[in-house]
C-alpha cells in the first residue's frame, strides 16, 4: 500500500531493532551484552509506542524462555544476545525447536571462547547457530553482510520463523552491528507473515499434524483448543510418545520440514562466479572483504568469485555446487579457525578447498584475501 | 462461557481423562495439590479457555499434561520465564505455574526471586516434597536435616530453604504455604492466591511417598500425610506444634500479602503516559 521508500541513516543493531518492528514483532525479552545491547535498548524504546512488551530479564536463558512463552500466546517474539548469552539461550531455542514455537534469536558476534573479546568482530558461533542446542533439530540461520540487508534479513527471519514454526537465528558480527549504513526501505510495508493460526472444531484438531506444507497450524490460547505444548517428544495429539514407531515418525517429519522448502529458505549471492577459476565463500563483513578483493584479482586478470551464503543454514548447497562447478580453486575466508570451511570441504572435496582464517579481533582485509586468491589462482596454473 | 463453572466441582470436567491413568505413585502428594488447583479454579470461574498452566521438570512437572487447559511443559527450572513472556504477551489469560521443590529452589532460583521482584501477576505453587522426584531421589535445597536420599548417602547435611521467606523477601505480594493434609485451606489458599493481582507463591508441602518415604522410613503414604501435623504451625492455631521433625515450625497459611503495583499493569500504564497517542504515534 505504502511504497513510499525512505532513506534512512542507521545503525546495523538499530536498523534490527526497527525491522523486527515492522515484521509485527511486538514481544522483546533480553539481557544486554556486547556488542549486541542497542536491539535491546532501540525495543525498549520503540516497542512501547506499538503496544509492544519490553522486558529485561534477569538472564539469557530467562530471555530465551521468555520469548517462547510469549509465542506459545500467538505473539512475535526475539531476544537478541552475543556468544556467551547465545550458550546460556540453547537449551530453550532446542525446546523451541522441538515444540515448533515460532522466535528469532540475534546472534551479535563478538570474539570468543568464554567472555573472549567483547567489543572486537568474529565469526565464531556459525557452528553454534548450527548445533548449539543439544540432539538433532531443525534451525535456520542468516548471515546479513551490510545494515540494508540487516534490515531485510530481520523481516524475513520472521517471515521464515512463523511460516515454518522454527527459530530463526540471525548471524552477524559487530562490526556491522555497529556500523551505520543508509537503509532504503519501506518502513511501513506492513507486517510479514502472520502465523497460521488454528480454525475450525476443536475436538478435530490436532497440534502437530502437518498441513499440506509440511507444517502444523499452531493454537492460540484462549481460541478453545487447550493444546499441550512440551519439549518432550510428542506426538500429533501433542502429548508424549515414546514408541518407537511413532517417535521415528515424528522425528523425521521435524528434521525434514524444511527440505521441501528450501528454495525458499535459502539465499545466496554470487558475483563473477560464472568462469571463476577461484572462488572465494564469505559471508557476513568478511564477504565484504572478499568483493572487494574478487574485483581486485579481475583487474588483475585472475578470473575470481564471490559466492556469499546470505541464508547459512540450511546450507545453500545447490547454489554453491552451481557456483563453483567450474573452479578448481575454493577459498572460504572467515573470522574463526575454520567453521564453514568444514561444510564447503564436505560439499567439495578437501583437495579444492584452501583456508583464510583471522582469530586476532580484527575483520578480514582486501588485501588479504586478495593475496589467498592470488595463492589460490598460482595454486591452479594460470594467471 | 464455561457453563460448568455453575455446577459442583466434579474433578472430571478439568482433567484430560484420555490422559488417564496419570503416572503418579500411589499416594503422591502431588495428587491431591492438582485436585486443590482445580477445585479452586472451578470456584473461581475461570473458563478453562482461559486459563494456561504452566509447569517445570520433575513429578509435579508432569501435572500440566492431565489439565483440560492450555497446558506448556516447560524446560527445567524455567517456567517461570515461560509464564513470564506469556503473561506479558497475554494479560487476558490466568497463568498458573507448576513448580518442583529443585525446579524452583535450585535450577530456577533466580527466576523465582525475580518474579516476585517483579509482581508480574502469576500464581507459582511449587510443590516441595523435599527431594528430586523424577530422577531417582536426590537431594533438593529443601531435604531435611539427616535425611536420606541417593545423593545424601550418610544424610543430608546441607541447609534447607525456607521458600516463603525468600520470595516475601524477594518481594512476592502474595505468599502462603500450605500442607496436603489441609486439602481444603489448601484449596482456599489455591484460590486466594489466584484472585490476588500479583505475584502469589504458594508453597505446597506434598510428599513423595515412594521414594523418600521409603527411604526414609517414613511409613504408609497416609502415615506419611498424618505426619505433616507435626511439620506445622499454622497461623490461626498458634504454637502448638510440640516437636517438629522438619528443622523449624513450619508457618502455614497467608504469610504475607500486600497490594503492590503488579507488573504488566503497571508497565502498559507506563508506556501509556509516555505514548498517550498510541501505534504509530512518535
Ligand atoms: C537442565 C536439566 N537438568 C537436569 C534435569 C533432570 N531433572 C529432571 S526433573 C529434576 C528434578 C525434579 O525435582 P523437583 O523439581 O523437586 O520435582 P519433583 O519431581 O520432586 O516433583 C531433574 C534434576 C533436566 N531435565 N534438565
Ligand atoms: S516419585 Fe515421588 S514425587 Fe514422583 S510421583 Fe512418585 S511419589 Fe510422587
Ligand atoms: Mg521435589
Amino acid at each position: 500500500m505504502n511504497a513510499v521508500v525512505r532513506p534512512r541513516n542507521l545503525q546495523g543493531n538499530r536498523a534490527c531493532a526497527l525491522a523486527a518492528i515492522e515484521a509485527g514483532c511486538r514481544f522483546y525479552g533480553g539481557y544486554p551484552i556486547t556488542p549486541s545491547s542497542e536491539i535491546a535498548e532501540c525495543m525498549a524504546a520503540e516497542l512501547p509506542r506499538v503496544d509492544g512488551v519490553f522486558v529485561q530479564m534477569e538472564d539469557e536463558i530467562a530471555s530465551m524462555g521468555a520469548v517462547v512463552g510469549a509465542s506459545i500466546g500467538g505473539v512475535k517474539a526475539m531476544t537478541a544476545t552475543s556468544g556467551p548469552g547465545f550458550s546460556l539461550k540453547q537449551e530453550n531455542l532446542g525446546y523451541a525447536a522441538a515444540a515448533e514455537v515460532p522466535c528469532v534469536i540475534v546472534n551479535v558476534m563478538r570474539g570468543g571462547p568464554s567472555t573472549g573479546l567483547p567489543t572486537r568482530p568474529a565469526q565464531g558461533d556459525v557452528m553454534q547457530a548450527r548445533w548449539g542446542t543439544h540432539g538433532d533439530h531443525p534451525v535456520i540461520v542468516l548471515t546479513p553482510a551490510s545494515v540494508m540487508e540487516i534490515h531485510a534479513e530481520t523481516r524475513r527471519a520472521f517471515e521464515l520463523a512463523e511460516r515454518y514454526r522454527v527459530p530463526v537465528v540471525l548471524l552477524y558480527d559487530e562490526v556491522l552491528g555497529h556500523l551505520v549504513e543508509t537503509v532504503a526501505a519501506p518502513a511501513d510495508a506492513g507486517a510479514s507473515a502472520t502465523r497460521r493460526f488454528a480454525s475450525g472444531p476443536a475436538d478435530a484438531y490436532q497440534p502437530y499434524r502437518p498441513g499440506a506444507d509440511g507444517i502444523p497450524d499452531m493454537a492460540r490460547p484462549g481460541d478453545g483448543y487447550r493444546t499441550h505444548t512440551t519439549g518432550l517428544i510428542h506426538d500429533e495429539d501433542g502429548f508424549p510418545t515414546q514408541a518407537p514407531a511413532r517417535v521415528g515418525a515424528v522425528m523425521a517429519r521435524l528434521l525434514g520440514k524444511l527440505d521441501a522448502h528450501r528454495d525458499a529458505i535459502e539465499r545466496a549471492e554470487c558475483v563473477d562466479c560464472g568462469d571463476a577459476e577461484v572462488v572465494v565463500v564469505a559471508y557476513g563483513i568478511t564477504a565484504r572483504a572478499a568483493a572487494r578483493a574478487v574485483a581486485e584479482a579481475r583487474a588483475r586478470g585472475i578470473r575470481a568469485g564471490l559466492f556469499r551464503p546470505i541464508t547459512l543454514w540450511p546450507f545453500a548447497e545447490r547454489a554453491f555446487a552451481a557456483a563453483t562447478r567450474g573452479a578448481r580453486r575454493i577459498v572460504v575466508a572467515e573470522l574463526n579457525a575454520g567453521q564453514l570451511a568444514l561444510e564447503i570441504e564436505r560439499l567439495a572435496g578437501r583437495e579444492r578447498v584452501g583456508r583464510l582464517n583471522r582469530l586476532d579481533g580484527e575483520p578480514l582485509a582486501p588485501a588479504a584475501v586478495l593475496a589467498a586468491i592470488a595463492d589460490a589462482a598460482g595454486a591452479t596454473g594460470e594467471r | 462461557m464455561d457453563t460448568r463453572t455453575e455446577l459442583p466441582f466434579e474433578i472430571r470436567d478439568y482433567l484430560r481423562l484420555d490422559r488417564m491413568p496419570h503416572f503418579l505413585c500411589p499416594g503422591c502428594g502431588h495428587g491431591i495439590a492438582l485436585r486443590a488447583l482445580l477445585n479452586a479454579v472451578h470456584e473461581l470461574g475461570i473458563d478453562r479457555d482461559d486459563l494456561a498452566v504452566v509447569s517445570g521438570i520433575g513429578c509435579s512437572g508432569r501435572l500440566s499434561a492431565y489439565i483440560d487447559a492450555n497446558t506448556v511443559h516447560a524446560t527445567h527450572g524455567r517456567p517461570l520465564a515461560f509464564a513470564t513472556g506469556l503473561k506479558l504477551a497475554r494479560p487476558d489469560l490466568h497463568v498458573v505455574v507448576i513448580t518442583g521443590d529443585g525446579d524452583c529452589l535450585a535450577i530456577g532460583g533466580n527466576h523465582l526471586i525475580h518474579a516476585c521482584r517483579r509482581n508480574l501477576d502469576l500464581t507459582c505453587l511449587m510443590l516441595n516434597n523435599e527431594v528430586y522426584g523424577m530422577t531417582g531421589g536426590q537431594a533438593s535445597p529443601t531435604t531435611a536435616a539427616a535425611r536420606y536420599t541417593t545423593t545424601t548417602p550418610l544424610g543430608n547435611h546441607e541447609p534447607v530453604f525456607d521458600a516463603c521467606k525468600l520470595a516475601e523477601g524477594a518481594g512476592a505480594s502474595f505468599v502462603g504455604r500450605e500442607v496436603t493434609l489441609q486439602a481444603p485451606a489448601l484449596k482456599n489458599l489455591i484460590r486466594e492466591a489466584i484472585a490476588h493481582p500479583g505475584f502469589a507463591f504458594v508453597e505446597v508441602m506434598s510428599d513423595c511417598t515412594e521414594i523418600y518415604g521409603r527411604k526414609n522410613e517414613l511409613g504408609s503414604s497416609p502415615e506419611m500425610v498424618l505426619r505433616q501435623k507435626h511439620d506445622v504451625r499454622p497461623e490461626s492455631y498458634g504454637n502448638a506444634v510440640e516437636r517438629p521433625f522438619r528443622p523449624g515450625p513450619w508457618r502455614t497459611g497467608v504469610l504475607a500479602k500486600n497490594e503492590r503495583a503488579e507488573f504488566g499493569a503497571a508497565y502498559r500504564a507506563h508506556c501509556r503516559a509516555h505514548h498517550g497517542g498510541g501505534p504509530g504515534d512518535v
